[in-house]
């Protein structure tokens, strides 16, 4: 690159007649002249009507000069100058007719698109909300017909997928979320020690972790990480179903694809999340009685008979039921969005976000709903 | 194999689908307009178009998938999407379909393919499934690959299977999605041979979507040109005939990939 000349325009008039004199390699790789150089040019001679070429100091030219010349024929056009482009070299005369003779009518509809007005947006957002509503009904309407076949046993879905779906779920995660319980639990208890011990009431950590875990914290979190990483592995694979037309072999046989693939992805988050969130309950208080002993100083059977007063059945039975919700949630977040899902990767890509977005929403929606409800029948 | 100037399956022999004034479209956007043609039982049909001229769409429609804006669809008499879901859906089982790209269930063998649509609508003991899967495989020239998981062959053996579990349920009707898309010369031509000789056994009525001639002038017995521009079909008939003889320029110049106009203008 060393030894190429940069290139150069200029522009030579004598009244009408004006001649651009191009030097040097006009390469992409170069730091090529801007059209609006050449206006300004042109803006120099403003007596022009005929506009020739020499291009003798011209050492070599790609694309870049192609694209050049065509935007300064355009310009010349529209100020009644006339080109000759018998100065150009012949090999690129020739692009500038093949560029010329595209059809116009060519051009995609995207790019002719004015932007939409403020209005014309909140009203195609609103008729988006509606016809998504809609689909989320449908989808659920079928789930729910699906799930009436299931129990009357006509429901027809492979066994043996019921069964990987329950591992790959439920099994498969017990270590990461062990790992988060087991944290989150020890956070709790750090929180509880430093405030109780302004007290002396150390002790009262273990109600806390204790409670808090097997009502809620446990059963969120388990959700939370099974919505990373199950309700968007359902949204992946059911997606990308889609995009190879393995759904519409499905249909075309008559097999209803919510039987066959939605079904048993509901079956298996709804059996597995409860089991889930009492591993993450006992691992949580776990965390918290090892900062309880190591930072509190309590001994552990002392924690462990303080959390067993603490804790009663109505509060694992709301941790429970808060569990099976949210698998629910998870399941049909990811199945609802790889069954929308469009016939691309990138509709893959959205489909998954989607999933994990709506199912961790719809999630803390429900954790709110059902402490009212609790609540409210006395559970709590 | 029959003579392709469309002997075969000609004369009198009934409309096996019947295609009423059928308009078809997806939301708001029209994809193609009062399609009206008959497929005869036992014909090799082409449905032929430039690309993006709706026959897959087409095609979603004569096998259950999408329904039309207006018009019928008769499969053996019976009016399509007319019916309810359920008998819909029994009428769908007699139709096979493979797609463009196979759409194999990724997640299964090539023998639990083939498997699954037996599993679901016959009381087979297992054992027999499995020969029906070995021996349909055998037909379309891969026997022994039923262990095989679908990524773990070619685009043109996944096409190969796509077919054979398209035959899984013995169907009245084959629908075939662009067979040699993306296939050598060799295998696009032995796909097509395929299909002419299971038309010959077995005798069932072939629906082919495609847009490559060589293919085109090899199998169809009759065909309908779709227009991208007009939104709707041009012709019917015989491509050879067609070539021949179409009072539509578009339709010539289609099926001798332009040379005619330039013929013609010379």
């Amino acid at each position: 690159m060393t030894d190429t000349a940069p290139p150069t325009v200029d522009l030579h008039s004598d009244g009408e007649h004006a001649t651009l004199v191009l030097g040097g390699s006009w390469r992409l790789s170069q730091r090529l002249p801007r059209l609006a150089r050449a206006e300004r040019l042109l803006a120099r001679a403003p007596a022009a009507t005929r506009l020739d070429f020499d291009t003798t100091a011209l050492t070599d030219w790609d694309s870049g000069l192609v694209t050049f010349i065509a935007g300064l024929d355009q310009r010349c056009h529209e100020r009644g100058i006339a080109c000759d482009a018998h100065g150009l070299p012949a090999g690129l005369r020739k692009l500038l007719e093949l560029a010329r003779s595209v059809p116009q009518t060519g051009r995609g509809g995207h790019a002719m698109q004015p932007t939409p007005s403020f209005l014309t947006r909140v009203g195609s957002d609103a008729l988006d909300l509606v016809q998504s509503t809609g689909e989320i009904m449908e989808f659920f309407g079928e789930g729910t017909l699906a799930f009436r076949r299931f129990l009357l046993g006509r429901a027809r879905f492979k066994q043996s997928d019921l069964w990987v779906i329950m591992q790959e779920a439920g099994a498969d995660a017990l270590p990461i979320v062990g790992l988060v319980s087991f944290l989150v639990g020890m956070i709790l208890g750090y929180i509880g020690d430093q405030q109780l011990a302004e007290f002396g009431a150390q002790i009262y950590v273990a109600d806390l972790v204790g409670l808090a875990t097997v009502i809620q914290m446990g059963a969120l979190v388990t959700a939370i990480v099974l919505a990373g990483r199950t309700g968007a592995a359902f949204a992946a694979r059911i997606g990308t179903m889609q995009v190879n037309e393995e759904i519409d072999a499905l249909r075309t046989l008559g097999i209803s694809p919510m039987e066959f693939l939605v079904l048993p992805r509901m079956l298996a988050l709804i059996a597995m999340t409860p089991l889930l969130a009492i591993y993450a309950d006992l691992l949580g208080i776990l965390g918290g009685a090892f900062v309880g002993s190591v930072v509190g100083g309590i001994t552990l059977s002392a924690y462990m008979t303080q959390t067993q007063l603490a804790i009663g059945w109505n509060h694992i039975i709301q941790g429970l039921i808060a569990a099976t919700v949210y698998g629910a949630i998870v399941a049909a977040s990811g199945c609802l969005r790889g069954m929308q899902c469009g016939r691309s990767a990138a509709a893959v890509g959205e489909a998954t976000t989607s999933a994990v977005v709506t199912a961790i929403v719809f999630i803390v929606i429900a954790a709110a709903v059902l402490t009212i409800i609790f609540d409210a029948v006395g559970l709590s | 194999m029959s003579a392709p100037d469309g002997n075969a399956g000609t004369g009198s022999a009934p409309a096996h689908i019947r295609v009423e004034g059928i308009t078809l479209g997806y939301g708001e956007t029209l994809v193609q307009q009062d399609l009206t043609f008959d497929i005869r039982r036992g014909d090799v049909f082409v449905i032929m178009g430039g690309s993006g001229c709706g026959k897959s769409t087409v095609m979603r429609c004569l096998t259950g998938l999408l329904a039309p804006w207006s018009g019928r669809v008769l499969l053996g008499g019976e009016s399509l999407w007319e019916l309810p879901a359920a008998r819909r859906s029994a009428l769908m089982r007699r139709n096979g379909v493979m797609y463009q790209s196979g759409a194999l269930w990724s997640s299964m063998t090539l023998e639990e393919n083939i498997c699954l649509p037996l599993e679901q609508y016959t009381k087979l003991a297992p054992e027999q499934m499995r020969a029906i899967a070995e021996y349909k495989l055998a037909l379309v020239g891969l026997a022994g690959f039923g262990d095989h998981y679908p990524s773990e062959i070619s685009g043109g053996m996944r096409k190969r299977v796509g077919v054979a579990r398209a035959m899984a349920l013995d169907p009245e009707v084959l629908f075939f999605d662009e067979p040699s898309a993306g296939l050598d010369p060799l295998s696009a031509r032995r796909l097509d041979e395929l299909i002419l000789e299971l038309r010959e056994s077995l005798g069932t009525t072939m629906v082919v979507i495609s847009h490559e001639l060589d293919s085109i002038f090899t199998i169809a017995d009759d065909a309908v040109f779709l227009d991208a521009e007009t939104k709707t079909m041009l012709a019917t008939g015989n491509p050879h005939e067609l070539r021949d003889h179409s009072p539509v320029a578009q339709v010539r110049a289609f099926l001798t990939r332009g040379e005619a106009d330039q013929d013609a203008a010379a």
